[in-house]
């Protein structure tokens, strides 16, 4: 018999003081999409604790500093959001990538964050957007910088009795938008093979005043790419300043050779898919 | 170790029922309820076999604990027509013959239904993209789509 125990706290304080002292291996239930799945064949005794009766892991807000997203909203409730889209519609682009009608009824943002997958849609356009993450834990709170949360696969950050309480994305300056593109042989229901996440301001003659491009499934991590940035920043977003950028994220990347595509393959394909979103990016900043 | 209890409206109905914590949705409904019209397919959310709304959303069951299932509203295929009168979506898929093996039946049915509601007038590419969740092996989908999309129209004319 497997012994796992079941607790839906209705706070962030109870549920980091039952993760904080759980003697089993304790697990956070968000969508539950990975972590079902990943359940399967195990037999040992195991914590569940379910975040979502917790009303800010659930809620999503828009204001003057910003969104401040619950890690447990379900994609299909985020896609609802026309606010949200308007503010970031690459990261609900992304977040829309994920899993099929189903999934997307339970899988969440900040649960494809800590599953921390290198091949998760929403971390580039999450990095791109320079998210911070809020964790809370049993010494208190903390803020990380998206780009540091993963620290390999299936690692991030997080050490016992912590738990990801809100994802806070900086109101973008006047002008910039976001873009995620990732390439899959299929036409839905797939694993990105590479993924790029570009954010661009434009400057009211058009040029490029600031950027951020982060790639995914590409190395063990998403990977933010400065350099890329620096080649669009400053210019009008011409042939030449995009191809820097996708020279500059083909060069960053350490992808691995597997079924889904070889390493020479996803350097060329990353660096595409980064000049692609930087246009749409773009067109969507300026519009 | 202890079951949980839970209390839960399935199609409406005020349903009781005792579980492991680890139990899924899909397990609790077949074998603690005895409503076997979900199927399991695979287990891991990628066939929608499985598929049910919980509080109007549509998930995979697999993918739930049936402990999750406290105060929600659940809705199963058995919930959809009757056995007397059949739903119009059930009907447009025999009128189709949009099944052969049946096994992913109810999960397009249910998924179907979802689909409708949201959205009464899809298209085509809007339908297969709604529905890419829900596998079959048999059909092909071709007549899967056909089924869906007259059903939508037979709706519209309804309402």
């Amino acid at each position: 018999m497997v012994s796992v125990v079941y607790e839906a706290p209705d706070s962030i304080q109870d549920a980091v003081k039952l993760l904080a002292t759980s003697k089993v291996k304790a697990n956070v239930l968000a969508g539950g999409t990975d972590l079902l799945v990943q359940m399967r064949g195990q037999h040992e005794p195991r914590l569940i604790v379910d975040v979502k009766k917790i009303a800010s892991m659930m809620a999503a807000n828009v204001s003057a500093d910003g969104v401040a997203l619950g890690p447990a909203v379900p994609s299909a409730e985020l896609s609802a959001r026309d606010d949200i889209k308007a503010i970031f519609p690459g990261l609900v682009e992304a977040a829309y990538l994920i899993g099929s009608t189903q999934v997307q009824g339970r899988c969440s943002v900040g649960g494809n964050l800590c599953n921390s997958s290198p091949a998760a849609d929403t971390i580039p356009a999450l990095i791109a957007n320079r998210a911070q993450c809020v964790i809370e834990g049993p010494d208190g709170e903390r803020t990380v910088a998206v780009e540091d949360f993963v620290t390999g696969v299936q690692r991030n950050c997080m050490t016992k009795g912590e738990l990801l309480t809100m994802i806070k994305l900086p109101q973008p300056a006047p002008r910039t938008s976001d873009a995620y593109l990732r390439f899959i042989p299929r036409t839905e229901m797939d694993i990105a093979v590479a993924g790029a996440g570009v954010s661009i301001t434009l400057g009211e003659d058009g040029t490029c005043t600031d950027a951020r491009v982060a790639i995914g499934a590409v190395a063990v991590t998403a990977l933010l790419v400065p350099e890329a940035a620096a080649a669009l920043i400053g210019s009008k977003l011409d042939d030449a300043a995009l191809q820097a950028a996708a020279d500059a994220a083909s060069a960053a990347s350490k992808p691995i050779t597997d079924r889904r595509g070889t390493i020479e393959y996803r350097k060329h394909v990353v660096g595409v898919l980064v000049k692609r979103a930087a246009k749409i990016a773009a067109e969507r900043a300026g519009g | 170790m202890s079951k949980s209890h839970i209390t839960t409206t399935i199609n409406g109905d005020v349903r009781e029922f005792l579980c492991d914590p680890s139990d899924t949705l899909l397990s609790v409904l077949r074998d603690n309820l005895g409503l076997t019209g979900t199927k399991e397919g695979c287990g891991t959310g990628d066939c929608g076999a499985c598929s049910v709304t919980v509080n109007g959303r549509l998930v995979c069951s697999c993918l739930v604990l049936g402990v999750e299932a406290e105060g929600a509203e659940i809705g199963t295929v058995e919930g959809i027509g009757s056995s007397d009168k059949l739903h119009v979506i059930q009907q447009k898929f025999l009128e189709h013959a949009a099944l052969q093996c049946g096994i992913c039946t109810p999960g397009l049915i249910v998924s179907t239904k979802a689909l409708l509601e949201e959205n009464p007038n899809p298209t085509e590419d809007e339908a297969r993209y709604y529905l890419a969740g829900n596998l079959c092996r048999c059909t092909g989908y071709d007549k899967i789509i056909r089924a869906v999309l007259d059903s939508a129209e037979t709706l519209r004319g309804a309402a």
